[in-house]
């Protein structure tokens, strides 16, 4: 898929939320390396989240919930009747009513990724670590790619008119380098490896919080399968994806370009039918 | 709208639209916030729809009515390409964020972009059609001109239907999920609004063609994005709500009340196919219009796109 054949395995990431403190260095880190600009502040009033999304200017979001009054599968006395120890971490017996989520969201680097596939530039493109970065000595701001993202990822910059997004630190991953988000989170929440090692880690993990008690623990983006062929950013969710905003089941909608061309041929059809029609057997 | 107290999330109802077996289900979302992106398309994109379907249209219009004999009307379809095709490429690089680099379009050629391929299908159509009209304006090298006209009139039905891929190859909703019905929606609108403007510019006596081009235009572009809503069921409400539904609205009006003043009057009363031409080319862009906001209304409710999906999810069990 990416024409490369030199032995480099795919790099991503592992995003556990399970243990994310939402101290936000992430979103920090990632400003500082990159350079990208401030955002406008603004109170949300929407927890700890004044970020709100990823965006031209947020390559990294923090996402903050709360849950509180059964919003939630409080889940201690499910994992032991689900057969798992109850020691880990909770004492059985003491009901969660109030639980604070928080996880940091990213680009997702598709296997295939619609932003890529309707760049009409070649700007988008897919690197040797099979992430997905945008040129931007190429992007001319046609903006195709930011509805064709099915996670609304990437979007314009208002002041330089071109598509901006997480390049994965594509200049430090040249090095050997983590990325920036990666390197400042002090909880290891954010996991930076071969996509094979991330998948494996993402799938013990879920085994011990699930153990845990988090009956709504799941993993999104994991393994090849879906509307996007896999990610290259795996996540831990402690609940539905979108809770978190994220969509419960994206799809590259690019896939859909032989019925989509398939219509739009048989529309071409039907014109020109109807404008050869218009001269037959007519009354001036 | 974020729930009061401790619930920090968004949570919505979307009910099934009229008729719909889909039960009401409960979406839940990240503060209500949208999951997708808003497009960036400013109007230039939606006046793009109307230009490049009324000159790939007429383009073909022209072709064939010289063939049938009727140079006058092929006259008129000609100048109608030409006028579209001179505004279309400067509508589309004032509407990039970087004008400048319009040319970065023609670095690659990408099959899995509707953008590039239709990059590529204007720049081929936009010279072809343009050299149609003014070589036989001059009466310049003949057989290059019925080249030109061959290649613009071949192209032109592409001119008219890639521009409902290129919106129904994105994660919105309402444009992806119409995808089968979006591309005869903008071949009848393209059709309408060809037949209407050679209505206006041919005389009289050789606009037969036109009127009834205009008529059947007006018949599919009505016909094809009624079943559009029909078959988006609760996914087209967007069609139904603010400057959207209101585009809708004038649209259907527009293009029936032109539809049937030139199908009924257009022949024997001039007035009448004035005042229907004029109608169609405003309900042909008015629908584009219509288009156009409904996928930022789409977009910008999550339920739109938590919904569908999940209820996906469900169904694959």
């Amino acid at each position: 898929m990416t024409g490369y054949d030199d032995g480099q395995p795919r790099m991503g990431f592992f995003t556990d939320t399970s243990v994310c403190i939402g101290c936000k260095a992430c979103e920090v880190a990632c400003k500082e390396w990159n350079g990208v600009p401030e955002n406008p502040f603004a109170w949300t009033g929407e927890s700890y989240d004044n970020t709100s999304g990823l965006g031209a200017n947020s390559w990294r979001h923090v996402a903050f919930i709360e849950q509180g009054g059964g919003q939630f599968a409080a889940g201690s006395g499910e994992s032991t009747s689900a057969g798992h120890s109850a020691s880990a971490g909770q004492s059985a017996g003491q009901a969660e009513d109030f639980r604070w989520l928080m996880s940091s969201d990213v680009c997702k680097h598709c296997t295939t990724a619609a932003c890529l596939d309707v760049c009409p530039t070649g700007a988008l493109f897919k690197t040797e670590f099979e992430t997905v970065v945008v040129q931007e000595d190429v992007c001319n701001g046609c903006g195709y790619c930011v509805p064709a993202c099915p996670y609304g990822v990437i979007d314009r910059r208002e002041e330089d008119g071109r598509a901006w997004k997480c390049t994965l630190c594509y200049d430090r991953l040249k090095v050997g380098e983590e990325p920036a988000c990666a390197k400042a989170c002090p909880t290891d929440s954010i996991n930076f490896g071969t996509l094979e090692a991330m998948t494996a880690m993402a799938a013990d993990r879920l085994d011990v919080v699930v153990a845990a008690g988090r009956a709504g623990a799941q993993l999104y983006g994991d393994g090849p399968s879906g509307g996007v062929d896999g990610t290259g950013s795996v996540f831990l969710l402690l609940d539905d994806p979108e809770v978190y905003g994220l969509p419960p089941d994206p799809i590259a909608t690019s896939k859909d370009l032989p019925s989509m061309w398939g219509a739009a041929a048989a529309a071409a059809v039907t014109l020109v039918g109807a404008v050869v029609a218009a001269f037959v057997g007519g009354r001036r | 709208m974020t729930a009061p107290g401790a619930g920090g999330r968004g949570r919505r109802r979307l009910r099934g639209g009229p008729g719909s077996v889909v039960p009401a289900a409960e979406i839940r979302t990240y503060y209500d916030r949208p999951v997708l992106k808003q497009p960036v398309w400013t109007w230039e994109i939606p006046a793009y729809f109307f230009t490049g379907g009324l000159a790939g249209a007429s383009a073909s219009l022209g072709a064939i009515a010289r063939r049938r004999s009727h140079p006058l009307l092929a006259r008129a379809a000609r100048r109608i390409a030409l006028g579209g095709v001179v505004v279309s490429p400067a509508l589309l690089v004032s509407d990039l964020g970087r004008p400048e680099r319009f040319h970065h379009m023609l670095r690659i050629f990408r099959p899995t972009s509707p953008m590039s391929v239709g990059t590529w299908v204007l720049t081929v159509f936009g010279p072809a059609a343009g050299a149609s009209a003014v070589l036989a304006e001059l009466g310049w090298w003949p057989r290059l001109q019925r080249l030109a006209e061959t290649v613009a009139g071949g192209l032109g039905p592409v001119m008219a239907t890639y521009t409902a891929v290129l919106v129904a190859d994105t994660a919105i909703p309402v444009w992806h999920e119409a995808r089968h019905e979006l591309p005869f929606v903008f071949a009848g609108s393209a059709a309408a609004s060809a037949g209407a403007a050679a209505t206006l510019l041919a005389p009289a006596a050789e606009a037969g063609p036109a009127r009834r081009l205009a008529v059947t235009g007006g018949l599919l572009e009505l016909g094809a994005a009624e079943v559009m809503r029909v078959r988006l069921g609760e996914q087209g409400e967007p069609y139904r709500l603010a400057d959207a539904g209101r585009w809708s609205r004038a649209a259907t009006a527009c293009t029936a009340a032109g539809t049937a003043l030139i199908g009924l009057g257009g022949r024997r009363r001039r007035a009448a196919a004035v005042v229907g031409s004029a109608l169609l080319l405003a309900g042909s862009v008015c629908q584009r219009w219509a288009v156009y906001r409904a996928g930022f209304i789409s977009a910008a409710d999550p339920k739109y796109t938590v919904g569908p999906q999940r209820r996906r999810i469900e169904e694959r069990g």
